[in-house]
C-alpha cells in the first residue's frame, strides 16, 4: 500500500521487538467471534490514475460547463488562484487544532486576522474562529440568545433561508425552544406588525436574514428597535457575505451568524463552507466555538493562543456553550485570504459589480415576467414570477447549458410560479440575455395559447 | 541506536507582522474585469442601506499576501513535517490525490441546488461512499449530513431519541464512561438528555457490574468509544450490548477510534446500534488547522426512518435522486447535504487502499502503537497494562517526583522536532501522555521519537529546569494563557 512507510522486513522486526509472533496477536483483545475473517466487500486498490479518471467522469456528470443563476445560500464568485496555492501548503493543510501554541503560530495569527476582519465587516466587537456553516451558526446564535436572556422562545422570519429554518427547528426541538414565524410584506421585508404581535415576554430573540432569502435588504434598525423594546435580542443571519462590501452591516444586531462561503470558498455541492458568529464583547463568554486571543511569551514577545476555553466541551463537558470541537479552520483560511486580496477597496468594487449585474438583470426580466419585491432595496438576488412553471423554463435553459433560478414552490407555495435568480460578478450580460429571452418566449407562448397542454414539468427539470 | 540524521536542527525563520500593519492606501491585490452592464447609482439603489466605509480592512499587494501567509505557515508544525502523535486526533498522512480530485471542475463547482439531472456525479459519489462506509462498519444505513464528529453525535442522539419516542417513551438519560471525549456529555445536553457517569474498572474498561446496576428503563443509550480513549478494546462488548438491549437501551459508538478496527472487526457485528465516523481521522481528510471535518452517522435498520432529510435514492429509471419525503425524520442538521468535499476525499482514500490496504493500515496503526509502548515502558509510568490497540496512554507519575508534568514533557518534545502527544486526557489518568503514532510513521521516525522521549526522561532526572522552561527553540516561548483569558484581546485595533 503506497501510503504505508514499511517493508515486510520492518514489520517482522517490529513484531520481534515487541515479542510477538504474528500481527494477529495484536488483535487478540477482540473476541474471536466478531473478528472479520474475510476481505471487506469494496473494490480493489486503485492506481492514482484510475482514481483521477473516476472523479473526472463524475465531474462530467455534475454540471461541468454549465452557467448558473443559482444562489440561495451558495454563491458563485471568482476565487483568486493564490487561495489554493496558499492553503495547499502542508503546514496549513496538515496541522491540527492549534493546541500547542508555540508551534502553531501560523494558524493562530491567521485566525486572529480572520476574527479582526469579520469584526470590521460586520461592525461587531468579537468574532469566533468559525462554525460549521451559516445554518448551524444561526442555530447556535439563537441558543446564545436563549442563554443570555434566560428566555426560551424564538421568532423567526419566514424570509430566512428555508433550510436554515429547518436546521433551527431540529436544534430547538429538544431544548424546549418554541419557534414562531413572522411573514413578509409585498416588498419582501419582514412584516413588522406580525413580528410585533409574535413577540411575548418569553421571546429570547428574533432571527432574521439580511439580505434575506429573496435578496431583499431588511430594515434592521426597525426590527432591532422592536426586539430591544421587548427585552429580546436580535440575531441576524448573513448568507451572502459579499453584500457586506456595499450594504450597511446590521450593526444594531446583538449576534450576527454568518455564512462566509462567498469569500473564496468553492460551491462544492454544498460544503464544506464557513460559518462564523460575531457579537458584542460583553457576550463573549456565551459564544460557542474556538477563539484566538493575543498575549505575550516569557520574553514579552507578541503571540497568539486559543483562549476562553472554559466555555468549551473539553473543559465544561455537559455544561459547555456548545458541543462543537472540529470547526472549519482551513475554509476560514480561504475566507481570510479572499478578504485580504480584495480588502477595503476591492470588496466594495466587487459588491458594486454584483449590484449592477443584478439591477440590470432584474430590469430585463421585469420587461417580460413579474419581478417581485421591488419596493425595498436588494443585493444580488431577485424573485421572478412567470405564467409558466419555472421548472419548465429551466428545462429549456438546460439545453443552452444554463441553470435558471431556483423554483420556489417547494419552499414558498404562496408565491406561485416563482423562482429565485442570482447574479454575481461572474454573470455575463449575454447569459442574462439568453435567460431573459427564454422567459420572454415562455410568456409569449402562454399568452398565445392560454389553453396550452399540461406538461409534466417535474420530469423535465427535476 | 543513534541515527545518521538527527530529527531536527534550528533554522532562521522569517518574522511577519499582522496584515493590517502592512496595509497602506492605494495598494491592491485584485482587478475586476470591465462591467458589461450599465453602472448603477448605489446611493439611489440602496438608500440608507448603502455602506460607505469598510473600516480597517487591509490594502496590500499580491506578493505581500503570498509572503505573509507563507511566512506564517513556516511557524506551524504539520504531519508533512513529521510525526504528530496527538492521541485521539489520528494525525495520519493526507494523500494529495484527494486534494486533486476534490478540485476537478464539476466536483468543486457544483451548486447544491442544480437540477438532479445534472447532479448525477455528486449523487453517485454520495451513494458509493455511503455503501462503502456501511460495509466497513457493518451497519445498515447512513447519513453523511453531519459536519463533524460532535455534529454526528448530536445527529445520532437525535435518532436515538426519535426511536425511543416512537415507542412511546423518549427516556431520560445517557450513560457516558468517565474516559469519554468531552463532546459526548456536551452533545447529550444539547439533545436534552441527562448525563450519568459510568466508571471504568481497573483494566480501564467499562465496569460491567456498574453498568448492570445503572442500566434501567430511563437510560436511552450508552455512548461508548471503542477502542476507548486509553486505546483499549472493550473486551466485554457483547455483555455491554446485551445489558443495554435487555432493557431496551441502545448502544452508541463514538467512532473516533475506528482506525483501530477497519477491516478487522465491524461495530455492526458486535451490537452497536448507532455510530459516527470522523472522515478527518480514519479516512484521511485533512485537519487543516482545526477543520473541516465530516461526521457520518451509521445506524441499524430500526433507526432508518429517523435519518436526517434528505436521503439519496435510486429512481425506477436508474438515476439517483434526493428523497425529502421522510415523515419520521429527525429533520435537517445542516443546510444542503453535508461537507461534500470531504466525501470526495474519503472515497478517494478508500479507493487507493482497497480491502487489503485498509486492513494493512489498521494493522500498522496498532503495530506502531505497540512498538512505542514497548519502547517507552519502564521509562514512563503505564497506568493500565491492558493490551493496546491504536494509541497508548502513559502518565507523568515518575517525572512528577521532580516537579515535571505532562505538559512540560510535551513542550520539551517540541525542541526535539516533534509535535507533542495529547496532554492531560483521558481524565481518568492524572497527568496523561496520550500517544497515537498512526500507520503513517516509519520505524526510523518512531525510533527517533522513542529516543527523544527517553532523552527527556533523563533530562528530568539530571536537569529538570531545562524541561520546565521548554520549548527553547521556537520563535515564541511559552505564552501567557492566563493573561489571554483574563483580559481577552480577540482582534487587532489600530
Amino acid at each position: 500500500m503506497r501510503y504505508l512507510p514499511k517493508s515486510p522486513a520492518d514489520r517482522e522486526a517490529m513484531l520481534k521487538a515487541i515479542g510477538l509472533r504474528s500481527v494477529d496477536e495484536l488483535f487478540a483483545p477482540i473476541p474471536a467471534e466478531y473478528r472479520l475473517t474475510r476481505d471487506l466487500n469494496i473494490p480493489r486498490q486503485m492506481a492514482e490514475s484510475e482514481i483521477v479518471d473516476f472523479f473526472r467522469q463524475r465531474s462530467r456528470e455534475n454540471g461541468e460547463g454549465y452557467t448558473s443563476f443559482l444562489g440561495a445560500g451558495a454563491y458563485a464568485h471568482y476565487r483568486p488562484v493564490i487561495i489554493d496555492s496558499l492553503i495547499s501548503r502542508g503546514e496549513f493543510l496538515t496541522a491540527y487544532t492549534p493546541y500547542q501554541a508555540e508551534i502553531s503560530q501560523g494558524t493562530l495569527q491567521s485566525i486572529f486576522e480572520f476574527q479582526t476582519m469579520i469584526c470590521e465587516l460586520t461592525g461587531m466587537e468579537v468574532a469566533n474562529a468559525s462554525m460549521y456553516d451559516g445554518s448551524t451558526a444561526a442555530a447556535e446564535g439563537v441558543m446564545m440568545a436563549v442563554r443570555l436572556t434566560g428566555r426560551r422562545s424564538v421568532v423567526v422570519a419566514r424570509s430566512l433561508h428555508p433550510e436554515y429554518r429547518e436546521v433551527l427547528a431540529t436544534y430547538a426541538t429538544h431544548q424546549g425552544m418554541p419557534l414562531s414565524v413572522a411573514g413578509f410584506n409585498d416588498d419582501g421585508r419582514v412584516d413588522l406588525k406580525e413580528l410585533e404581535k409574535s413577540i411575548t415576554p418569553e421571546t429570547a430573540c428574533i432571527l432574521i436574514q439580511s439580505p434575506n432569502f429573496f435578496g431583499t435588504i431588511e430594515d434592521v434598525g426597525a426590527i432591532a428597535e422592536i426586539a430591544h423594546r421587548h427585552g429580546a435580542m436580535l440575531v441576524v443571519s448573513i448568507a451572502e457575505a459579499v453584500s457586506l462590501g456595499i450594504v450597511e452591516p446590521p450593526r444594531e444586531a446583538d449576534v450576527i451568524a454568518m455564512e462566509a462561503q462567498s469569500f473564496g470558498v468553492p460551491l462544492g455541492f454544498g460544503g464544506p463552507y464557513c460559518g462564523v458568529i460575531a457579537t458584542r464583547e460583553k457576550y463573549v463568554r456565551q459564544m460557542p466555538g474556538r477563539l484566538v486571543g493575543q498575549t505575550v511569551d516569557k520574553q514579552g514577545r507578541r503571540g497568539f493562543v486559543l483562549t476562553l476555553a472554559t466555555r468549551e466541551q473539553h473543559i465544561r463537558r455537559e455544561k459547555a456553550t456548545s458541543n462543537i470541537c472540529t470547526n472549519q479552520a482551513l475554509v476560514a483560511l480561504m475566507v481570510n485570504i479572499f478578504m485580504t486580496v480584495y480588502g477595503k477597496v476591492g470588496l466594495k468594487e466587487l459588491a458594486k459589480q454584483n449590484l449592477a449585474k443584478t439591477a440590470h438583470a432584474a430590469a430585463q426580466f421585469a420587461k417580460h415576467g413579474k419581478v417581485l419585491f421591488g419596493g425595498a432595496p436588494r443585493f444580488n438576488e431577485f424573485v421572478v414570477q412567470t405564467s409558466e412553471d419555472p421548472h419548465a423554463i429551466n428545462g429549456r435553459l438546460l439545453g443552452h447549458k444554463m441553470v435558471g433560478g431556483l423554483p420556489l414552490k417547494k419552499f414558498y407555495p404562496e408565491l406561485g410560479n416563482a423562482a429565485l435568480w442570482c447574479c454575481t460578478e461572474l454573470t455575463t450580460r449575454s447569459a442574462i440575455d439568453t435567460a431573459v429571452g427564454l422567459v420572454a418566449e415562455s410568456e409569449q407562448s402562454v399568452r398565445a395559447s392560454s389553453s396550452s397542454k399540461e406538461e409534466d414539468v417535474e420530469e423535465v427539470a427535476r | 541506536m543513534k541515527h545518521a540524521t538527527p530529527k531536527a536542527s534550528l533554522q532562521v525563520n522569517q518574522n511577519e507582522g499582522l496584515i493590517f500593519e502592512k496595509s497602506s492606501a492605494g495598494k491592491a491585490a485584485w482587478k475586476l474585469p470591465p462591467l458589461d452592464v450599465p453602472e448603477v447609482d448605489t446611493a439611489k439603489l440602496l438608500g440608507s442601506s448603502e455602506r460607505k466605509d469598510l473600516g480597517n480592512m487591509p490594502e496590500v499587494s499580491e506578493i505581500e499576501i503570498i509572503r505573509h501567509f507563507t511566512r506564517m505557515s513556516t511557524w506551524n508544525y504539520a504531519i508533512d513535517l513529521g510525526m504528530y502523535p496527538l492521541g485521539s486526533c489520528t494525525m495520519k498522512y493526507n494523500p494529495r490525490v484527494n486534494e486533486a480530485v476534490a478540485r476537478v471542475e464539476g466536483i468543486a463547482n457544483g451548486h447544491p441546488y442544480q437540477p438532479e439531472k445534472i447532479s448525477q456525479g455528486a449523487l453517485h459519489i454520495i451513494k458509493t461512499l455511503s455503501e462503502q462506509l456501511i460495509e466497513i462498519t457493518g451497519m445498515d444505513a447512513i447519513t453523511l449530513q453531519p459536519a463533524a464528529g460532535a455534529h454526528g453525535e448530536m445527529t445520532g442522539l437525535l435518532m436515538v431519541r426519535a426511536y425511543h419516542q416512537s415507542r412511546g417513551n423518549a427516556r431520560k438519560k445517557i450513560l457516558i464512561p468517565d474516559s469519554a471525549h468531552g463532546t459526548n456529555p456536551a452533545t447529550a445536553a444539547m439533545v436534552n438528555y441527562a448525563v450519568e457517569n459510568l466508571k471504568s474498572d481497573s483494566r480501564g474498561m467499562v465496569d460491567i457490574a456498574a453498568l448492570a446496576a445503572q442500566m434501567n428503563q430511563d437510560v436511552a443509550a450508552l455512548m461508548l468509544t471503542n477502542p476507548n480513549t486509553l486505546g483499549v478494546f472493550e473486551q466485554d462488548i457483547h455483555k455491554i450490548a446485551d445489558i443495554l438491549h435487555a432493557k431496551g437501551g441502545l448502544l452508541y459508538m463514538d467512532g473516533a477510534n475506528m482506525n483501530a478496527l477497519v477491516g478487522k472487526v465491524r461495530p455492526g457485528d458486535f451490537g452497536v446500534d448507532v455510530m459516527h465516523l470522523n472522515l478527518h481521522k480514519t479516512f484521511s481528510t485533512p485537519h487543516g488547522g482545526g477543520g473541516p471535518g465530516s461526521g457520518p452517522v451509521a445506524i441499524k435498520k430500526s433507526l432508518e426512518p429517523f435519518l436526517p432529510s434528505p436521503v439519496v435514492t435510486t429512481k425506477s429509471d436508474g438515476t439517483l435522486a434526493f428523497d425529502y419525503n421522510r415523515p419520521q425524520s429527525v429533520g435537517r442538521v445542516r443546510a444542503f447535504y453535508g461537507n461534500f468535499g470531504m466525501f470526495v476525499r474519503a472515497l478517494a482514500y478508500i479507493q487507493a487502499n482497497g480491502p487489503d490496504g485498509l486492513r494493512q493500515t489498521t494493522e500498522d496503526a496498532v503495530l506502531n502503537a505497540n512498538y512505542i509502548r514497548k519502547g517507552l515502558e519502564g521509562t514512563y509510568d503505564l497506568p493500565y497494562s491492558t493490551p493496546t490497540m491504536h494509541e497508548i496512554v502513559f502518565s507523568d507519575k515518575v517525572q512528577l517526583k521532580k516537579g515535571v508534568r505532562t505538559m512540560d514533557i510535551a513542550k520539551r518534545l517540541i525542541d526535539y522536532g516533534f509535535h507533542p502527544y495529547t496532554t492531560a486526557f483521558p481524565l481518568i489518568v492524572p497527568g496523561a501522555l496520550m500517544i497515537e503514532p498512526t500507520e503513517s510513521e516509519s520505524v526510523e521516525e518512531m525510533d527517533l521519537f522513542i529516543e527523544a522521549m527517553k532523552s527527556i526522561a533523563e533530562e528530568v532526572e539530571e536537569d529538570p529546569q531545562t524541561v520546565l522552561d521548554a520549548p527553547h527553540s521556537t520563535r515564541v516561548s511559552r505564552l501567557d494563557e492566563t493573561a489571554a483569558a483574563r483580559k481577552p484581546v480577540l482582534r487587532w485595533k489600530p
